[in-house]
């Protein structure tokens, strides 16, 4: 089976879509309400492409490429319909760059740019609507929404959460928690995957409002510290701290391909927190007191070597830990077991 | 897991007990709830608690906290009765099935049903979901090895997936979801008494003497104690020195009280720690170290990946990675280590432990590797033994129901089970300084069915008194159908209101693992 995209002639399976088949073959062709992991929609337009013989333009992403499909994605007919297709999902709210938090990191801003969308051609809706920020995680701002419908449809099938759906039509068509509920009312679990997907600057992290924007940052890519499920996930960082934990849109990697829950996304705060230890600590007069590490190394040592010495290796103990690295616990047995002589050695497993 | 998360997602039916998925492991819920609401995979719940999970179930069993046993047997006994096992596979791959006929004979759906409540036609519904199914997954956590039984309610798990040949099969196994992001890693590196890296037993001479020659050193062959028997000794005063890295016993072990006795009573307690908490209250010296963002290393998740961790900001003050701390400790007592990054410790696990031999820094940069990996050529294995299991033939084993320890009774008339919550984790040192999750659950509560809040005059909020015979806490009454009427349930997250003064300090003879599922308490109304 073969299709044919800007002049050349590619191979594909049965089921694929006419996207699906350029993005294999790295032809370019610019998707906004389409998501890999999510059912096709075809909604924004943004991904018409040329068909010969067809009478209309095609949303690619939702047509299934046929056996001597000739497609064009660049002709001047479809730059206009993307043009005017992205015109349009301007008017539907206020697409103030300047503070967005996903200014450098937005399809929208993205598209009207490559389209060259000089100014916008309609003119804005009077309403400016407030932020939601009740809650300490997720900032919604419905005046950048575009209703793509990826956090609806990401809350429904990626999470099979079933908290946001569409409201309204017209002009007053939504997203959103049933019955207009802010997400903190509702029974929203935090997990933050409308977040991930959401394509502008509609749905971002209330902690890292401006902390940073994608070109301050840089991406640490890590696993979760919480549960065992080890979540892949992208520290950002921006003068030695983190402003906020993000996974990649597409393309994210086994074993959540960019799925995270409420801790994973959100509770990384702990980190820089005042109560953090910053110093070895010794008990003098039943007070803890700060200690160099020269100090603190020495005390345990001796106490160690008394201890051992005067009871044998075996009244000597370490629990490990589930918390910290192979490399760690795997140094922490050796030195029980080939430095002290003793195999009590143990960890929370159980707990 | 014998299976991968991914795999999940192959399955037709899953059998899902004492999990709280949704809640404990949100991410890999996802794979079943989409399994189930996208590609008609079937259900079967069995949980005490009705969980998030039971909207989604084909079949949900509620059983008696702590008769797992009971109804795994039971479902055995339909499927042998209805000649629903898997024979070919019983033949081939398993010894020991006539052992088990026998002892699942007498575990009929009647006798279940007086044992774990569950009525005996769900039993059967169920058993006959989960034996008819093409590939069938158990996935298990805590509520199957939190009790006396425990290590029998885990072989009951393998008795069942052996019978029905659900085992080394996409979709299939028997899937403990881990609960601490590198407990697997700390069990494969060996942190465990009787092991050695890659489970070798330390009591072999022929394991020890590859560490011994890797070493330099002759390693003590007697198997060393578990936690609670660490603290027994510490009680008795026959172990004086304890050296905690990154745990918290003054709050996840049970029978906290207890535990402090055996704290006070050491000669020396080193905690190396992120934060000060309940057991530094403890400590002689408390060492501060890097957390997870601030240092390099390596993971292992439940489904045995490994899996890197990187340094993306510095760690305040004077605090170092623990394997910079124990290298420093290690050499101050002579050993002359020469570590100088956590990539050169990597090196030495991958020269001796087999599993970990070819989950190399230079492949993981790339992506992540499933264990066992022998070599660099070798892919990891997704799914474990698809050919034999490590032992050969899979042995059934012979499990029989044995009540919990602590049962209520007049004095104490409540079930208690304790565990975890969405919004807080563990002994929340972490969780709870963080915004976000402190905004979502603030304080301590206590599930309560509505009639047994009636009985007790107790509404939603109410402040209330639960006392065990080892302590009394006080928490907020959540009136709920969650728990089942006689039921309670209270997360062990909040250290003002720490559930493990209550709980019972009983373990499994095997495992060591603390019956924290089952413990028996009374409820009053706090003035």
């Amino acid at each position: 089976m073969s299709i044919t995209i800007d002049g050349k002639e590619l191979e594909f399976t049965p089921g694929q879509t006419v996207y699906e088949v350029a993005k294999a073959n790295g032809i370019y062709i610019p998707v906004l309400c389409h998501h890999e992991q999510l059912k096709p929609v075809g909604a924004c337009r943004v991904c018409v492409v040329e068909v010969e013989k067809a009478r209309s333009l095609i949303a690619s992403c939702a047509m299934p490429a046929e056996n001597a499909m000739v497609v064009h994605t660049n002709t001047e007919r479809v730059l206009q319909a993307r043009k005017l297709a992205v015109e349009l999902l301007m008017t539907q709210g206020h697409h103030n760059c300047i503070t967005c938090e996903s200014s450098g990191d937005c399809v929208l801003q993205d598209l009207a740019y490559s389209l060259g969308v000089e100014s916008p051609r309609f003119p804005e809706p009077a309403e400016v609507k407030a932020f939601e920020q009740a809650n300490e995680m997720i900032v919604r701002d419905m005046n950048k929404c575009v209703l793509c419908g990826l956090c609806v449809r990401a809350c429904n099938e990626i999470q099979v959460n079933q908290v946001l759906d569409y409201t309204g039509r017209g002009p007053t068509a939504a997203v959103g928690p049933a019955f207009g509920l802010l997400y903190e009312n509702s029974e929203c679990v935090f997990c933050g995957e409308c977040v991930r997907v959401c394509p502008v600057g509609a749905l971002f992290e209330k902690q890292g409002r401006f902390q940073g924007r994608a070109s301050d940052l840089e991406k640490v890519r890590t696993t979760c510290a919480y549960c065992g499920v080890g979540c892949q996930m992208d520290i950002n960082v921006k003068n030695g701290k983190i402003v906020k934990i993000t996974t990649p849109r597409e393309d994210a990697p086994a074993p959540n391909y960019g799925s995270l829950c409420i801790k994973g996304r959100f509770g990384y705060d702990f980190e820089g927190h005042a109560d953090r230890l910053t110093t070895p600590l010794i008990r003098k007069n039943g007070e803890l007191k700060e200690a160099s590490w020269d100090e603190a190394i020495l005390y345990i040592a001796d106490k160690l070597n008394t201890i051992k010495q005067e009871s044998g290796p075996d009244s000597i103990a370490g629990l490990a830990s589930a918390r910290v690295t192979n490399e760690e616990n795997y140094l922490f047995q050796k030195f029980l077991r080939a430095v002290i002589g003793t195999n009590n050695v143990d960890h929370c497993a159980r707990l | 897991m014998t299976n991968s998360i991914d795999d999940l997602g192959e399955s037709d039916c899953f059998l899902i007990t004492g999990t709280n998925t949704t809640e404990n492991h949100p991410v890999i819920a996802t794979f079943i709830k989409r399994a189930v609401t996208q590609k008609g995979a079937k259900l079967i719940l069995v949980d005490p608690r009705n969980i998030d999970l039971a909207k989604y179930a084909t079949v949900w069993l509620r059983q008696k906290p702590g008769t797992d046993i009971a109804w795994i047997n039971g479902m055995m006994n339909v499927i042998i009765t209805e000649g629903l096992a898997d024979e070919k596979f019983i033949a081939e791959r398993t010894e020991n099935f006539d052992a088990l006929k026998e002892t699942v004979s007498k575990y009929t759906p009647e006798y279940v049903e007086k044992i774990s409540g569950i009525p005996a036609e769900d039993l059967k519904t169920a058993a006959r979901l989960y034996a008819g199914a093409g590939a069938a997954a158990i996935v298990y956590a805590m509520g199957i090895t939190q009790h006396i039984t425990g290590t029998d309610n885990v072989k009951s798990c393998a008795n069942l997936a052996m019978l029905t040949g659900n085992i080394g099969r996409p979709g299939t196994g028997v899937n403990p979801l881990r609960g601490q992001n590198n407990v697997q890693g700390a069990c494969d590196m060996a942190c465990l008494p009787g092991n050695l890296p890659a489970y070798k037993k330390v009591g072999e001479a022929a394991d020890r003497k590859p560490f011994e020659d890797a070493w330099g050193v002759t390693l003590p062959e007697k198997p060393g104690l578990t936690i609670p028997k660490i603290l027994e000794g510490a009680g008795k005063g026959t172990v004086k020195a304890l050296y905690v890295m990154g745990e918290n016993p003054m709050m996840s072990d049970p029978d906290i009280t207890h535990v402090a006795k055996a704290l006070k009573n050491l000669d020396l307690l080193v905690v190396q720690d992120i934060f000060l908490n309940e057991t530094t209250e403890f400590a002689d010296v408390v060492l501060p170290t890097a957390s997870w963002a601030e240092k390099d290393g390596t993971y292992t998740n439940t489904e045995r990946r490994v899996q890197l961790i990187r340094t993306a900001v510095d760690a305040p003050g004077r605090s170092k990675p623990d394997w910079e701390v124990i290298t420093m400790l290690a050499n101050k007592l002579g050993a002359g280590w020469k570590y100088e990054t956590a990539w050169d410790i990597l090196t030495e696990i991958n020269k001796v432990t087999a599993s970990y031999g070819g989950i190399t820094y230079d492949r993981l940069k790339k992506n992540s590797l499933q264990w066992p990996c022998p070599n660099t050529e070798h892919p990891g294995t997704p799914i474990l033994h698809t050919a034999a299991f490590t032992r050969g033939k899979g042995l059934f084993s012979v499990c029989e129901h044995i009540p919990a320890d602590e049962l209520p009774d007049d004095e104490y008339p409540f079930l208690m089970t304790t565990g975890r919550i969405l919004y807080q984790y563990h002994t929340a040192t972490m969780s709870r300084r963080s915004k976000g999750l402190v905004s979502r659950t603030p304080e301590a509560f206590v599930e309560l069915n509505p009639a047994d809040a009636a009985k007790l005059g107790v509404s939603q909020g109410d402040r209330l008194e639960i006392a065990s015979r080892r302590g009394a806490i006080e928490v907020v009454a959540d009136v709920s159908d969650r728990c089942d009427e006689g039921v309670v349930f209270i997360p062990f997250h909040y250290s003002e209101a720490a559930v493990n003064r209550l709980t019972n300090p009983v373990i499994d003879p095997v495992a060591n693992i603390p019956e924290y599922k089952v413990s028996a308490v009374k409820i009053k109304r706090v003035a």
